[in-house]
């Protein structure tokens, strides 16, 4: 099909996504920002300030980074799953399926969308921040770069699971089991030095640990990891499932009988 | 070149139902086409492989003479669905609906809202365009996804069952407009359970049976082939039993009902005669079903005798 086909075609999935976004705010937006509000509160400033110093830095700028990166993993993965699957219940989804437009737009604009809310969840928590603690963003490309590729991963991983779920119940064992776990123990809260050796190591096989150490030396210029590793990290998974979003979609698992 | 080209399609599904076992028919350019068959004889399927929603097992579907299976999102550029159950977000505007399926056409969203507005007005949509399509009710739901099948301006327009479940004055209204679209060079393929439907709208037909083609031709040709008409007499005085007339097939059906199963050559009038000589005094007069209904079922019928009988 033509450029212009598939460019409209993808303005249009986009439109419809952050119009969703929009139209259902109290659920998207609201959440968030009230949720990292407490965190802020009660880690940052009543807890934080017993605790002193974390990687030379006052523990609530320490722990800024990974709650906005926290922010942005849900609620990227969170919009794909739940636009996705729902789409896919009702069968609106089919919409799509029967037009001329190609699995790669699809995804593209599916992933855009679950971007926007990311980084609009982002945005929020940071200007959440600013309330509690002064920001100084060290490296703003590499807090950029490592946030936008964080979210399209998980925007990427929320198909996946949406694909894969045939119920509502579906959408949330992930999250809850896989996502959540991961993400408190990949250095949200902490730094992976404070920890015994063994779970040290264990740190260093979660993925999420990078993501928010990348980001964490965009924005305060310390980090637990080699920057080079996250970029590989990120990149791995990315194009591990770009490659398995394009399968699922062309097969049609979920979707085509 | 024909609208829809089928060939040696086969679909086999996971848990080894085969819907579809080489079926092979073709559709011309700017035809009204009927697709009918009992519950699960395997239209669904074929129109699901046809609307790429569905993956073939084997075979092949040109629609203006692309392949589905090799040229997916060409083949789909020259179609518009109208499934069997509703498919649009609930959530969303009528116009967003139809809107947004002409952006996925990649049809300019200033060209998208005029056609949508002019698709929307005609199926009489236009008042509810900014309300939640869920407070559309069952008739207006069916006519959204019409005009969310047509505002690509297809060339080919596929309608599964379109009036199911709407009243009589809604369903004559959408056979209106759906003749008025082919009327407009769109080429109409339907499926439906209601018979009288297809004998009033379409001009070739074609009927299928577990996963089988019975009969592909034109309706006229079709029609031609019922050599015996049913009709339901209602009787003045009751009967105990039947009279018995030569070359007429008649039954009781309760005391004051009679079917008389009558051969086209003869006239009417004979059983009238016939009738009065019985003294039987007839009330009203009616038919048992319409023609195309008398012929699908002897069809289906027919396919029930066959050896290979439904399971």
């Amino acid at each position: 099909m033509n450029a212009s086909v598939n460019w409209v075609g993808y303005c249009t999935i986009v439109r419809k996504e952050v119009s969703r976004i929009v139209r259902i705010w109290g659920q998207t937006v609201v959440p968030p920002a009230i949720t990292m509000s407490l965190y802020f509160i009660i880690f940052g400033n009543l807890i934080g300030s017993r605790i002193g110093d974390m990687g030379g830095f006052d523990y609530m700028q320490f722990i800024v980074p990974g709650l906005v990166m926290m922010s942005v993993i849900t609620n990227s993965y969170g919009n794909m799953v739940s636009s996705f699957f729902g789409a896919k219940y009702s069968h609106h989804i089919e919409e799509l399926l029967i037009s001329p437009l190609p699995n790669w737009i699809i995804l593209a604009g599916y992933v855009t969308g679950a971007l926007v809310r990311g980084m609009l969840v982002g945005g929020v928590v940071l200007a959440v921040s600013l309330f509690f603690s002064p920001i100084e963003i060290q490296h703003p490309w590499v807090t950029f770069s490592v946030l936008v590729l964080t979210a399209i991963v998980f925007a990427m991983a929320g198909m996946v699971n949406a694909i894969f779920a045939e119920k509502f119940d579906d959408i949330a064992i992930i999250p809850t089991f896989v996502l959540t776990p991961l993400t408190y123990l990949g250095g949200v809260f902490y730094s992976i030095s404070l920890l015994p050796d063994f779970w040290r190591t264990v740190s260093q096989f979660n993925p999420i640990l990078y993501m928010i150490n990348g980001f964490r030396y965009g924005m305060l210029g310390v980090s637990d990891v080699p920057l080079s590793l996250t970029y590989v990290i990120i990149g791995a998974f990315g194009v591990g499932l770009f490659a398995l979003c394009m399968y699922l979609l062309k097969t049609g698992k979920g979707m085509r009988s | 070149m024909h609208a829809l080209d089928v060939q040696q399609l086969r679909k086999t599904y996971g848990n080894g139902v085969e819907a579809l076992k080489g079926v092979s028919m073709t559709v011309e350019e700017g035809d009204f086409f009927a697709l009918l068959g009992p519950n699960g004889a395997g239209k669904s399927t074929l129109i699901g492989i046809v609307s790429s929603l569905v993956n073939a097992t084997a075979g092949d579907v040109k629609v203006f003479g692309t392949s589905v299976m090799r040229e997916r999102s060409r083949a789909m550029s020259y179609l518009g669905l109208v499934p069997q159950e509703i498919n649009f977000n609930m959530f969303e505007k009528p116009l967003d609906i139809v809107v947004n399926q002409a952006g996925y056409y990649g049809i300019p969203r200033k060209q998208a809202l005029e056609r949508a507005e002019f698709y929307l007005r005609e199926l009489q949509l236009w008042d509810k365009h900014d309300k939640p399509s869920r407070g559309l009710s069952g008739g207006m739901k069916r006519r959204l996804m019409i005009a969310r099948a047509m505002v690509n301006e297809p060339r080919l327009l596929i309608l599964d069952e379109p009036t199911a479940g709407v009243d009589i004055e809604i369903r004559r209204s959408m056979w209106e407009l759906i003749r008025r679209i082919n009327e407009r060079g769109t080429t109409v393929i339907l499926t439906t359970h209601y018979l009288e439907e297809a004998e009033e709208l379409c001009r070739n037909i074609a009927i299928i049976d577990r996963g089988e083609i019975r009969e592909n031709t034109t309706m006229k040709s079709l029609l031609s082939k019922l050599d015996v008409e049913t009709f339901v007499l209602d009787l003045r005085e009751p009967l105990k039993e039947a009279p018995r007339c030569q070359n007429m097939d008649i039954s009781l059906r309760d005391e004051n009902t009679l079917e008389v199963t009558l051969p086209r050559s003869k006239s009417v009038n004979a059983l009238f005669a016939s009738l009065d000589q019985s003294g039987i005094n007839v009330l009203s007069m009616r038919n048992k079903a319409n023609r195309l209904e008398e012929l699908f079922l002897r069809l289906v019928e027919q396919g029930d005798d066959a050896p290979e009988g439904r399971s």
